[in-house]
Parts: C-alpha cells; structure tokens; sequence
C-alpha cells in the first residue's frame, strides 16, 4: 500500500492562512489502514487546527469528511454531488488523490495534508517499512522475494558493498543490508550459486527515469461512448 | 577581480562577441575536433564544448576543455544535470577550474532516452536555474551547494546559461530568462534563431525587462547545409521552430548549401542591429569549417584586440 504521514500541523495551519472555509477530507484506503488521512485523522487535524487557528485569531469554520478513494474519478463525482461548501479543500489522499482531485475539480483549491512517503508494509503496530520503488521491471525472482532496488541504499544489482558489516547498512545500523539477506536467502534455498551471475545494468528506462509513466491496456478500454 | 576570461573581457568591452561550438566525438581520438578548433582560432572568442550532447556518449567536455587550452584557445565548459549530481558537478567545476577553465555553461540537458543509452538514469539532482545559483554560490560566497565552505577562494568564472524564446509557453519565455539572470547568469545563449520575428519579439520583452542591460545575451546560429536538416530540426528537435518558408526559400536555390550560409549571414546581419544583442554563437556542428566564413561575412573579422 501507499503509506504517508501527515505534515506538521505548523505547515499546514501556514498553507491554509489565506481562507476561512476549510473542509478536511480524509481518505478511505491506503492511508485509512496506515494511520496518516482516514477519516479519524481528519478530524483530528480538523480540532487541532481549529484551536491553533483560534489562538492566532483568525476567523474559522472547518468542516469533515472522507472519500472512500480519493484517486478514483467515480468516488470523487459520488462525494462532490453535494457540492463543497468551503474555500479550500485540505486532502489527507496521498499525492495521488490530491493530484486527481484537482483533475476532477479544477475549480477548487485542494492543498495536501500529507508527505506521500513510500510503498510498503506494516511491519509491526507503528512501523512501516518501504519495500517497492515501482521500478516498472521486477527483479523479485532474480533474490527471490527481496527487492535490492528499494531496500539496498545503493540499489545494486550485484551486492553486498563493501559497507555492509553484521547484516546491517552502512547508511543505517538500524537498516538491514537487503544483500545480506538475500545471500541468506538464496543460500537457504540451494540457489546460493545466483550470487556468481554478474547481473547487467538495469534499464531504468521502465522506471521513472523514464519520464511519467501510463498504462494503457487496450483491452479492457471502453470504445468511444460505450 | 579581474577576469580571465577572454569572452568575458570581449562583451564587458561592448564588442560584438562570437563564440563558436565543438562537438565531442564518440571516441577518443580528437584530431578531427582539433583541426576545426583551429581553423577558426581567430574567428571567435571562445568555443563552447558540449557535455555528451543529445545524451550521447562523447569525450567530456572538461577533457576537451584540457585539449583546448593546450592549444592556447578558450574553451566554454558545456555542464549538464543530466548525467551528474550536486557532488560530481561540483567536483568538475573545481577540476575544470584548476586546470585554467573559466567559462560554463549551464544547462539541463536533453532526456537521455533520445541518446545511445536510453536506459540510463537521469540524475538531475539540481536543476538547471539551481546550477547556476550552485556556480554563483561557490564564486561569490565561497559556499558550497550544502552551505560548507569552501577551502580556498574560486578564480574567478564567468558564468553561462541558455534561453530558448522558441519553446513555450512563449509569454514565460522572458520571465524565465530574468530568472536565470537572478540565480547568476552573466551571459546567455539561445538557440537556434530560424524564426527572426518571434526572436525579435522575446527581445522586445526582454528589454522591456532591462535584462538585456544585466546579461550578455548572444543569439543562437546555425547555418543548414540541406533541406533535410532544415526538415530533421523542424520534425524532430524539440523546442526549435524552422518556418517553412525557410525551406522553401532553400529549394528554390540551386546551391543549398550557399544558400544555407546566406541565411546564416543574413541572420547575424540582423542580430548585430537588435538591441540588446551583445553577440552570437554559432553552433555549425558537423559543418565547422564555414565559421570563418560566415564571420567574415557577416563583418565580424577581424576580431578586435582584447589584452
């Protein structure tokens, strides 16, 4: 899933200075179950700027609620069919949601709540941990289920560096080396000799180095007017 | 401080300026680029090298730069964010300097999905407007991108950017160039003029500025040797505009190339009464040995005495 946190109340409570009307919209799905834009998240946000807002005096009237996906156009027209009653939407969507938002309702202003932060995984109560780059071109059975992509600091594709020491990362002791636990891995498995292949340069070109990505799948797109 | 720089002493005197561009070669082996550098050693001032152009594999700028200044010629150090972070590109300015570089050109660099390895990372880890703020930084306040200083005052560079008043949206054009000029760019290269109305009216707002007072700005010529280049830059490069005309005025003409040059004459003739105007360069890749004459030409030789 995407997971987020949301931005300082400071920063946001400065983005939204310039307007009285405020609605708050969490969002219903990957930041619902990640703790950072759901809907207790939205009025949270939503009491804790009122009081910072009052304290400063400055006129208020903010209002809540949630959109079960705020990245998908039909979700957005079901909420939006009462309208907004506000001058500024705050979104607790990942950059996503935000980004469509302002697609389907270029008219309004829809600031963001959160910093959009990685694909990952609760890893425990509280803890999330990145493990996807979205890369566009899978090396998962290469390591067999540990992407060197997104959890080697320097995305080898022939690891371990020279920094990795205990099974930990030289950027970080608190992050694990992923070609330490991929040699585990492989060993455990019998397919320790995968080591030995001198892995190619990859093609980022799948990736967003590639500019913006777009799937298109002409065969689930609807003809015109269908 | 006084500057080094030849270029720079030519346009701060308010002589036309005139700068020519070599490309690298996808080798080692510069004895072609050589012969064309000198052949037009008393026809401009310096001579920009491009940083592996059209994301293309190419001898470094800075090597060539190194090649250049052994041929007692002044070179215009080309840098790119496309292929190196804020480290490296700081790092080359350093090493490009110590070895008696004192020109840059900053630019963001084509995408390298249109050179020969598509399938490389592009870095643009600064951007171009923050490179030449980089650059400033390092000269002026002795501070590096991160803040740190630095150990030992920077020689004195003179710092370059480009400006393309073909690209849109063309109501920006202007304002973007006066943001250059803020960030720190002391003279500016456009593209390739083909279209001289809308060039003219990018001038118009440019003065409107005043930032033609504040910078150096030199416009972009290239003479076309055939039809197929003219209809190659206008299909295919981005942000160039080749009107039609143009073509059909070189398929009137029994020698294209010829007319190819007085196009190019034509257009410097033009330049030279623009005001605000302060020089040209002429980027004849793969065409070098016409520079010489298209400078004399266009009344631009000899070059005036610079001590």
């Amino acid at each position: 899933m995407i997971v987020a946190e949301r931005k300082p109340l400071a920063e946001i409570a400065e983005m939204l200075k310039p307007f009285r009307k405020i609605c708050i919209l969490g969002c219903g799905t990957c930041v619902t179950v990640c703790l950072a834009g759901g809907e207790k998240e939205a009025e949270e946000t939503a009491a804790a700027l009122s009081l910072l807002r009052q304290n400063e005096g400055l006129e208020t009237e903010i209002s809540t609620g949630t959109i079960l996906r705020q990245c998908e156009y039909e979700y957005i027209d079901d909420y939006a069919k009462n309208g907004f009653d506000c001058d500024a939407i705050l979104s607790l969507a990942c950059g996503v949601g935000v980004q469509t938002m302002v697609a389907r309702l270029p008219d309004k202003i829809i600031l963001p709540g959160l910093n959009t932060k990685f694909m990952g995984y609760p890893l425990e109560q509280g803890v999330w941990t990145e493990n996807c780059l979205g890369c566009g071109d899978c090396v998962l059975d290469l390591t067999m289920g540990i992407c060197p992509i997104t959890r080697c600091s320097k995305s080898m594709l022939n690891g371990p560096c020279g920094g990795s020491q205990n099974g930990k990362c030289e950027v970080d002791k608190d992050v694990d080396c992923a070609w330490h636990l991929i040699y585990e891995r492989l060993s455990k498995l019998g397919l320790a000799d995968r080591m030995d292949v001198i892995q190619p340069p990859k093609d980022w070109s799948t990736s967003h180095h590639g500019g913006p990505r777009t799937i298109v799948r002409e065969d689930v797109r609807l003809e015109d007017g269908e | 401080m006084k500057t080094e720089s030849r270029l720079e002493k030519m346009l701060n005197s308010g002589h036309f300026a005139v700068t020519g561009e070599l490309g690298p070669p996808r080798s080692a082996y510069l004895e072609t680029l050589k012969q064309h550098a000198d052949a037009m050693r008393n026809h401009v001032e310096s001579y920009n090298i491009t940083d592996n152009q059209t994301a293309i594999v190419r001898t470094s700028s800075i090597g060539v730069a190194a090649v250049l200044m052994q041929m007692g010629l002044e070179p215009n150090v080309q840098m790119t964010v496309r292929d190196r972070n804020r480290i490296c590109l700081q790092s080359d300015l350093l090493g490009a300097v110590s070895i008696g570089a004192r020109n840059f050109l900053c630019l963001q660099g084509d995408h390298a999905k249109f050179g020969n390895e598509p399938q490389s990372k592009n870095v643009n880890d600064l951007d171009s407007m923050q490179l030449i703020r980089a650059l400033k930084n390092i000269r002026d306040e002795g501070v590096f991108v991160s803040g740190e200083k630095i150990e030992h005052p920077l020689p004195r560079i003179f710092i370059g950017a480009v400006a393309n008043p073909f690209a849109d949206p063309f109501e920006y054009r202007h304002l973007r160039l006066a943001k250059k000029v803020a960030a720190g760019a002391q003279f500016i290269q456009t593209q390739c003029i083909f279209d001289m109305d809308r060039f003219e009216k990018w001038m118009e707002k440019v003065r409107e500025l005043g930032l033609h007072k504040k910078v150096h700005i030199m416009g972009g010529v290239t003479p076309i040797k055939s039809i197929g280049a003219a209809r190659y830059m206008q299909k295919n490069v981005a942000g160039m505009i080749v009107p039609d005309e143009l073509i059909d005025r070189l398929r009137g003409a029994d020698n294209k190339q010829k007319e190819g040059l007085n196009i190019a004459v034509e257009t410097i003739q033009r330049l030279k009464e623009i005001e605000g105007v302060a020089g040209v360069h002429i980027m004849a890749i793969a065409w070098e040995e016409v520079v010489p004459e298209i400078v004399e030409r266009a009344g631009l030789y000899p070059r005036p005495e610079i001590d």
